[in-house]
């Protein structure tokens, strides 16, 4: 079967080719300053849990919170709304007693950021990208929660296979460009995500093009599940991902090498959104934008990115000054590795020709 | 390790977490002890492998959920974990789940287009899907690549698919297929070399590929004499890595490094993997050169060798008992001529040795098997050790022109003219042999005069008659009424699976005047035939036999015939399936011809029950194993069984070949036509009809008087044929029958048996999944598919559903099945090879199997009517179902 190929695909590429992107920023250090109430999330829903924290039914209880943010960043100089749909699957919408709700979430959600997206687009005529989000669920496929049966698993790859298709689908049919699997703390999560992607595109018979991006939990550059940044990469290249890169895990200055190892051995764009910083004595980011600007401007410097933007404590106003930065700096060239056997362990290996 | 092969470029994959590759792992995951079986993959990554095979492919196994279980354990641990994974099975099922449970990127082993293209691309599609290299055999649908061409051809084809559908060229692993050298089988010569000079070409047409190999198979030969396996394995490796193999599934601490390996028999070895005349001009080939050689290296470190060299010591009549009872030939010819030389020396005669120890050595066995402690299997092997000392002692007994030891009784055994089953005919001989009966055996296939003809030239004491099929069961009545027309008296010995004391009583007996006696199994010949035989006991025995016989008759004539609706009443009972749910037609119509279908496929779906039934060892695979009374048996002719297995499938004794085919067809609704279906009703020069039977007996409230041709549409349907045939099996038999080997004969024909219906199995289930495809997503496991847990049936000619074996021609000549599957039918539609199984295929999902039996004068009448054959002709072949 014949997949009708992605449009947003190409115009990212062309995009892309000119210069160095911008994703947007942070959503829940954004949505803290709306303080809002319970009776604000909750909404007219009846649900049977509390759901303040649960940022992504704001879609469909107060929809101009999301809006408004998605707005903000764009106006600071993104290119890409990622959706706030982070945790809008099954699995973590269980919390909340609102799993029957999770096909409406990711589709407003996702028609909300189009509409603003298409809005900007619609004025400068500079094209603005949608990025479907879904996030790693709280439950891994890789280990066992408990230490004395590491055999056991919380869940199976078809159930989260299908948690993340509902998802999928539900973005897409909402109007994302891409779907953007994020902060992969557990790089088997990663692949069940890009096996639903594979299923949706079936069954729409349409390309839904990749992003990827993982997160380190150490120093040594390993995500949970054990996996350096090269295996993981060569265990998800199976995607042909639009794009691949790093996210959360520290900030900036300690993504530095990884960054680096990942540009030299990828053959599609790098997309970079770390912290603003490491968190103080309070759990608050201060990492001024001016500061985190600087920081990954380094990288652009010596062209190891495609995409910029930031994750935990960043705000538009980071977004902005990471938008001047890098303005007049060109993108990183995509990486052309030789045609070799690449598999993975935790650790890569690599087969000789 | 070894330093020759482990440098950048080849990759050593480890084995030895792989059930079929290591006894040791096996059996802690037979045993569930997962943590020690944890440790071996531990130590192999420790110990330099750098990719890791995980196979659970063992008949005993959940294949399925041990893969699955051990993978989620091993991805627990950071220091396994770390290298790649081979994911091992011949089972696709078993593959996906373990790709479900593996982080990083592995490698599937393997795939192929044995299913053909369309099967071969949807596992590689979801490779891509899944993120895995893969291991692709060659293998296509005529079967496996053996010469360098077929190698080549079929590795670039599926390259080219491949690449076609976007596979990275890279993540392609070829593995062209070792097999087994110095076999001695000409024709095996050159598969050494076939596989490096293809090796070559694969690498110069398909840039960017692997080749890998399993290294095992090439010394198949030499089990058990390691040093020569690992001399022949370096060797091999020696010169196809400079070819562009690239990667092996082999135990690297068993390597040998070249220049060590003795030179003698490094020479010899490789005179024998690279197919050259050996230098020295002795005239022997490689192979008797290696083999001469191998003989010197043999290990000397085994526990089994030990306690071999125990009972070695013991005196030589002592020996001759022990080898007869523990049924080991290896050394039982020396034994004799010992023996012989021995009594020689003395003024005695070679008779002597069969008088005194070989038979005091059978009589042991005879007690052992009498009383239940030994069992047939071990007793087929006992009378190979004992034939195979005779065989020995005659020329010598011949030369002192004398008659040999008088036997206790001279009988003929044969499987009667129609039939090809000799199975039980054979066991029954051997047991007999065993007991001190010359028995001549006439094959099978034997008309009544050569029996006769026979039994008056020999001046037989008794005629054993076999047969299997029903037809047989008629033709057994015509050799008794022969035999009585030719004023014979002596004794007609009855046996086979359809045989009955019923029908021998009611059928055979009355036809002869002479004793006839129905012979239940192996284990009452020698009973019956010592009693018959016996100066004191024969009367009485024969006396009461026959009072016996006239006792059944007796009850049956009491019973009168069996109350039975008229045809009309069952017709007007039929079953109505709901036609609504009916298959939608296939998807792939026409014919499938399957030349050379894999045999380890085949492997992975055997029912091993009747195998072991057919052993008279009664009871339920696996638990058998493991039974109190006769587990060990079971367990010893079960390692036969699979150390066969494995020289047939290295070696291919065997050939697979079926066919299957669809046809468009209705059920005739017109008058008095009901029970028939016509293929393709629409065009009158295709159209074919097959009348069918139906159940005349009366039925509880409720139940239908089923026809097959209740489950066909009368708007418009589809119904399937096939037939499969397993071939090849004559000259391994010609080879063992040389040797005196029975055992080896009766398991590879019961192992034949057991492919051709795994393979009507099989294809089945390739029907319902994806030809016809009425149930694409069927997943069922081996037992499940022995217990029939699928939806639609393939009822057979001759058997309870459709006991007229006359439907054979109709079928055979509609799948053209002497052509495409290689398959004859005997006069009595007995199939010819003997291991083959042809049916009809009902899609619906309401069809079911059930007995006809029992069918009345009118059914009889009418059937004769519908298919324009004379009466009393439809009588004979129906006379099962006749009361």
């Amino acid at each position: 079967m014949t997949l009708i190929p992605s449009t947003a695909r190409t115009a990212f590429l062309e995009q892309a080719a000119q210069r160095i992107l911008i994703t947007d920023g942070a959503f829940g250090t954004e949505i803290q300053n709306f303080k809002l109430s319970e009776a604000d999330y909750a909404g007219t829903l009846g649900l049977a849990k509390d759901q303040k924290g649960n940022n992504d039914i704001l879609a469909l209880t107060k929809p101009e919170v999301p809006e408004s943010i998605h707005r903000a960043y764009f106006k600071a100089g993104a290119d890409i709304a990622e959706t706030n749909t982070f945790s809008a699957n099954r699995i973590s919408q269980a919390d909340y007693a609102a799993e029957h709700l999770v096909r409406e979430i990711n589709v407003e959600s996702a028609r909300l950021a189009r509409r603003v997206a298409d809005e900007f687009t619609a004025k400068d005529g500079r094209p603005r990208f949608v990025a479907g989000a879904i996030g790693p669920t709280n439950k891994t496929l890789s280990l066992s929660p408990d230490v004395n049966d590491p055999g056991f698993r919380e869940i199976d790859w078809d159930h989260l296979v299908d948690v993340y298709a509902e998802q999928v689908h539900a973005l897409v049919e909402g109007g994302a460009d891409f779907i953007l699997i994020e902060t992969v703390f557990d790089t088997l999560n990663a692949k069940a995500g890009v096996m639903s992607v594979r299923k949706v595109e079936k069954e729409l018979g349409r390309e839904i093009p990749i992003m990827m991006s993982m997160t380190l939990t150490d120093l040594s550059g390993r995500n949970l599940s054990g996996h350096t940044v090269e295996a993981f990469w060569y265990a998800i290249r199976h995607a042909k991902p639009l794009t691949i890169g790093l996210n959360c895990s520290f900030g900036a200055t300690q993504l530095r090498p990884h960054v680096k190892t990942l540009s030299e051995i990828s053959d599609t764009l790098i997309m970079v959104y770390p912290n603003a910083g490491l968190p103080n004595e309070l759990g608050e980011y201060d990492e001024m934008p001016q500061t985190t600007a600087g920081l990954v401007k380094e990288w652009a410097d010596h062209g190891q990115v495609n995409v910029l933007g930031g994750c935990c404590g960043s705000t538009p106003a980071h977004i902005a000054a990471m938008a001047k930065a890098v303005k007049a700096l060109p993108p990183r060239k995509v990486a052309v590795p030789a045609t070799v056997t690449r598999l993975a362990g935790l650790e890569p290996f690599v087969m000789a020709a | 390790m070894t330093n020759t092969f482990t440098g950048s470029r080849f990759v050593n994959v480890g084995e030895r977490t792989n059930v079929t590759g290591s006894a040791a792992f096996k059996k802690l995951i037979l045993a569930g002890d997962y943590p020690k079986a944890v440790e071996v993959a531990r130590q192999q990554v420790e110990n330099g492998a750098q990719v890791i095979d995980v196979n659970m492919d063992e008949g005993l196994l959940d294949a399925l959920e041990a893969m699955t279980t051990f993978l989620k354990l091993i991805a627990a641990e950071p220091d396994i974990a770390r290298v790649p994974v081979m994911i091992d099975s011949s089972k696709w099922d078993v593959i996906e789940a373990g790709l479900k449970c593996v982080s990083g990127k592995p490698i599937v082993n393997s795939i192929s287009m044995k299913e053909g293209e369309d099967a071969f691309l949807h596992h590689a599609r979801l490779c891509m899907d899944y993120g895995a290299a893969v291991v692709v055999m060659a293998f296509d649908e005529k079967g496996q690549a053996d010469t360098k061409e077929r190698k080549v051809e079929i590795c670039e084809r599926a390259y080219k698919l491949l690449v076609g559908i976007g596979f990275p060229p890279e993540d392609i692993i070829f593995d062209p297929n070792v097999f087994a050298v110095a076999t001695g089988i000409e024709e095996h010569d050159n598969y050494g070399l076939d596989f490096i000079e293809a090796t070559r070409e694969i690498k110069a047409r398909c840039p960017h590929v692997h080749i890998s190999g399993g290294l095992s198979n090439l010394s198949f030969s030499f089990r058990g004499n390691e040093i020569v396996r690992r001399a022949m394995h370096s060797v091999f490796l020696y010169h196809a890595i400079p070819a562009g193999m690239d990667m092996a599934i082999v135990n690297a601490g068993q390597l040998d490094i070249y220049d060590q390996i003795d030179p003698v028999l490094r020479e010899a070895c490789e005179d024998v993997v690279l197919n050259r005349k050996p230098a020295s001009d002795d005239g022997k080939t490689a192979t008797e050169r290696l083999i001469e050689l191998a003989e010197s290296f043999k290990g000397k470190d085994k526990v089994a060798e030990k306690e071999a060299e125990e009972w070695r010591g013991w005196d030589v009549v002592r020996r001759l008992e022990h080898a007869l009872v523990k049924g080991i030939d290896a050394f039982v010819v020396d034994d004799t001529e010992e023996a012989r030389a021995a009594i020689a020396a003395r003024g005695g005669r070679p008779i002597e040795v069969i008088e005194g120890p070989l038979m005091e050595g059978m009589n042991t066995v005879g007690d052992l098997f009498g009383s239940g402690k030994m069992f047939l299997p071990q007793v087929v092997k006992s009378a190979r050790v004992m034939k195979k000392a005779v065989a020995h002692l005659i020329p010598f007994i011949e030369a002192e022109k004398e008659a040999g030891a008088k036997a206790k009784g001279r009988i003929i055994m044969a499987t009667v003219k129609g039939d090809v089953h000799d199975i039980g005919k054979n066991i029954v001989g051997v047991v007999l042999q065993c007991n001190g009966y010359e028995v001549i055996d006439l094959g099978v296939m034997v008309p009544w005069a050569t029996i006769l003809d026979v039994a008056k030239k020999e001046q037989v004491d008794m005629i054993g008659l076999s047969g299997l099929i029903t037809p047989s069961l008629d033709e057994m009545v015509t050799v008794a009424e022969e035999m009585q027309r030719a004023g014979m008296t002596i004794p007609l010995l009855i046996g086979g699976a359809t045989t009955s004391k019923v029908h021998t009583a009611l059928r055979i007996d009355p036809a002869y005047d002479g004793p006839v006696v129905h012979v239940l199994d192996a284990s009452r010949a020698v009973g019956v035939a010592s009693q018959l035989l016996s100066d004191t006991q024969a009367q009485g025995f024969i006396k009461a036999t026959a009072a016996d016989y006239q006792h059944v008759r007796d009850a049956r004539a009491g019973k009168g015939a069996s109350k039975l609706l008229s045809l009309e009443d069952a017709r007007l009972n039929a079953f109505a399936p709901d036609f609504s749910e009916k298959a939608p037609p296939p998807e792939q119509p026409g014919r499938h011809v399957f030349e050379d279908w894999d045999l380890t496929d085949l492997v992975e779906c055997f029912d091993w029950t009747p195998f072991f039934r057919s052993w008279e060892l009664a009871g339920t695979y696996p638990a058998i194993l493991e039974d109190e009374i006769i587990g060990e048996s079971a367990r010893s002719l079960y390692a036969d069984a699979r150390a066969m297995l494995e020289k047939i499938i290295a070696e291919k004794w065997l050939t697979a070949k079926g066919v299957a085919q669809f046809w468009p067809c209705a059920r005739d609704m017109r008058e008095g036509h009901g029970d028939d279906v016509i293929l393709h009703p629409n065009d009158d020069e295709l159209s074919v009809r097959l009348p069918f039977l139906r159940q005349q007996f009366i039925k509880s409230r409720g139940r239908a008087n089923f026809c097959l041709a209740d489950f066909i549409d009368p708007a418009g349907d589809w119904i399937g044929g096939f037939a499969v045939g397993i071939h090849g099996i004559d000259e391994h038999l010609a080879r063992f029958k040389a040797d005196n080997d029975d055992y080896s004969d009766i398991l590879l024909k019961a192992l034949a048996d057991r492919f051709a219906e795994a393979f009507a199995e099989r294809l089945h289930q390739y029907v319902r999944t994806t030809l016809w495809a009425y149930a694409p997503g069927e997943q069922l496991t081996n037992e499940a598919l022995i217990r029939e847990q699928y939806r639609g049936i393939r009822p057979a000619p001759g058997y309870p559903a459709c006991p007229d074996h006359t439907l054979k021609p109709i079928l055979f000549d509609l799948l053209d099945a002497t052509n495409t599957a290689g398959i004859t039918l005997t006069e009595s539609q007995a199939m010819l090879p003997t291991s083959a199984v042809s049916g009809f295929y009902f899609s619906h999902p309401e069809s079911q199997y059930f007995g006809v039996a029992t069918i009345g004068r009118d059914q009889l009448e009418d059937y004769a009517g519908r298919r324009g054959w004379e009466v009393p002709v439809m009588e004979r072949w129906l006379r099962p179902n006749l009361d």
